[in-house]
């Protein structure tokens, strides 16, 4: 089975919109929104759910008041400052623990003389496994300012994998999310191949650069793709150049497009809605991608 | 003054915003500050090109374990809740990359045998842009976590009237870390239904955090559309539209702030800093506790 994972470092690239194109392209492919805090593919291929698991990203640690002696040491002990003294309605105050700021060490529940901590495991998110017009998905939705998002990638990924397997599916293609940290690691580690998706811009270069840098640490194949090429095609150039000497192989380019937010707005990918320019650089892209997974 | 430029969807214009406010502010004769928080991918200094005085190490504290005192008890493996500690025949393995710096496995040795240790995980640089305080992070290709890097942007900011964070995209820990303490929060968007999701989300974080917040709609077109509704049936007041206009997406691509090179730019983006200033001291003056409908 052959893993696809579409990243770009800057967001709002067109990770979302190519990977819609590909599953229709692909026909028969397993999809899996990795993007978990901000997920966007379902908006394109309107899954219909099948099965929801409910997703504890780690433990939270809660103060019981009426055991608690104020004594101030799990303040002391916290490095993420989550705890506080709080004045209480009755003119008194209360130690508390801001959920949002907690990382889930356990530290103050483990050191509190009085027992007066609770730490236990905390729903922070929900995935799903899902049918869509172009084949079985799975995808998530982290919970509002929750923490894990990389673990629960990790989880979209794995149940993407076996059903992959089970169906015989050979292609699995995976939306990534922005950024190079925790859960764009937690996409690329171990998958066959990287498409970084960019633009020719000064940002869109220099975040393209790190994400190469990324998918050489960890040993997976690269291609690239400039998305809204004519913007600047001196910057295009550029930017392929860079990517060959990266070891990257540059796959094609892609039109600006005013199809490509018109098929959104209709809630298809852009290769389903008409044969615009940028759906053809996506068809030849697409067929120059499976040549180098295959 | 502390505001934050977030957003739920990649992409949208918060660097754009971030710079020209703080550029527009900087000819004002305000004393501003521009804190980049996208430590995955920080762009703000393509644009504002700063002149870098100082560079710090981001370092979090990792334990090391003193094999000759170690008595092989397990007690800091079972504390660590992240796995950064393993029991592996007769020896502690520390595996620093998932280690959080929460102490705990300090804190619980019986015989003192483990320290903490810095270990470096990126860079916050300061410096001038004109007249703009200039601050960012940048997080070493193939670490995880965005986080500290964050905090020791926070920390490392001179006093000044105005703060502008640019906060990185999504609603995980990353972003929140960024929104938080700040005064108030300015979400970008774009009139699409990736962003309009997308906007929905990072409006649930930020109430989840109580912080008083705008929306930008970038790229605007001259219809009102389905952000503006929400926007309107949510009561969140919509800050300014930008209009969808190719010479600001042409000077971006080279790196060239919109109010540096249009002039009517200037004059849309003062407008704009005096509109939120506004906006925040009115909220300030009556914080409401309004619900947000899905």
């Amino acid at each position: 089975m052959k893993e696809l994972v579409v990243i770009s470092g800057k967001g709002g690239t067109g990770k979302t919109s190519i990977v819609a194109s590909f599953a229709a392209l692909a026909g028969r492919a397993v999809l899996a929104d990795c993007d978990v805090d901000a997920a966007d593919l379902h908006l394109v291929l309107a899954p219909e759910v099948r099965r929801r698991e409910s997703f504890s990203g780690g433990q939270r640690a809660r103060i019981v008041a009426e055991r608690c002696t104020l004594c101030g040491r799990c303040k002391m002990l916290c490095r993420f400052d989550a705890i506080s003294l709080v004045e209480t309605g009755d003119g008194g105050s209360a130690y508390f623990i801001d959920p949002y700021a907690c990382e889930g060490c356990g530290v103050c529940a483990h050191e509190c003389m009085k027992r007066a901590i609770e730490f236990g495991p905390v729903e922070t998110g929900e995935w799903f496994v899902s049918e869509t017009r172009h084949g079985p998905m799975v995808h998530a939705q982290l919970g509002i300012a929750a923490e894990n998002s990389g673990k629960l990638v990790t989880v979209v990924r794995n149940e993407a994998r076996k059903i992959a397997q089970n169906r015989g599916r050979s292609l699995l293609i995976v939306d990534g999310p922005p950024g190079i940290g925790c859960p764009v690691i937690a996409s690329i580690t171990g998958s066959t191949h990287v498409l970084a998706v960019t633009e020719p811009t000064v940002s869109g270069e220099h975040d393209v650069e790190r994400v190469l840098e990324l998918a050489a640490h960890f040993h997976v194949p690269v291609s690239v793709c400039v998305n809204k090429w004519d913007i600047n095609p001196e910057m295009t150039e550029r930017i392929e150049q860079r990517a060959r000497e990266k070891g990257a192989e540059p796959i094609g380019r892609i039109r600006y497009d005013s199809a490509v937010t018109a098929a959104q707005m209709k809630g298809v990918s852009a290769v389903e809605y008409d044969d615009s320019p940028a759906a053809q650089d996506v068809r030849k892209g697409w067929e120059r991608l499976c040549d180098r997974i295959s | 003054m502390r505001i934050a430029i977030a957003s739920g969807k990649g992409g949208t214009g918060k660097t754009t915003l971030a710079t020209n406010l703080a550029f527009v502010a900087s000819k004002e004769a305000r004393r501003v500050v521009y804190a980049d928080c996208d430590v995955e991918e920080p762009n703000g200094h393509l644009f504002l090109r700063p002149e870098i005085l100082e560079t710090h190490p981001v370092t979090v504290p990792v334990p090391r374990v003193d094999e000759l005192q170690c008595i092989r008890c397990g007690d800091c493996v079972d504390i660590c809740q992240f796995n950064a500690l393993a029991l592996a025949g007769k020896k502690i393995l520390v595996f620093p990359e998932l280690c959080h710096g929460c102490g705990g496995c300090v804190l619980v040795c019986p015989n003192f045998a483990i320290e903490e240790v810095p270990r470096e995980i990126g860079v916050v640089e300061t410096g001038r842009a004109g007249d703009v305080l200039f601050v960012q992070g940048r997080l070493n290709v193939g670490e995880a976590m965005a986080p500290p890097a964050i905090r020791t942007v926070k920390a490392a900011i001179p006093p000044a009237d105005l703060v502008l964070f640019d906060a990185p995209p999504g609603t995980a820990c990353p972003a929140m870390e960024s929104v938080r303490g700040c005064d108030f929060v300015i979400l970008v968007t774009e009139p699409t239904p990736f962003g309009l999701n997308d906007l929905k989300l990072a409006v649930a974080a930020v109430d989840a955090l109580e912080l008083p917040h705008g929306v930008v709609i970038n790229r605007a077109g001259a219809e009102e559309g389905e952000v503006e509704h929400w926007c309107a049936c949510n009561d969140i007041p919509i800050l300014a539209r930008i209009p969808d206009d190719r010479r600001v997406a042409v000077a971006y691509s080279r790196g060239q702030m919109a109010a540096e090179a249009l002039p009517e730019y200037f004059e849309h983006f003062s407008n704009l800093l005096t509109r939120i200033l506004d906006e925040v001291a009115r909220l300030r003056a009556c914080r409401t506790g309004r619900r947000v409908t899905a």
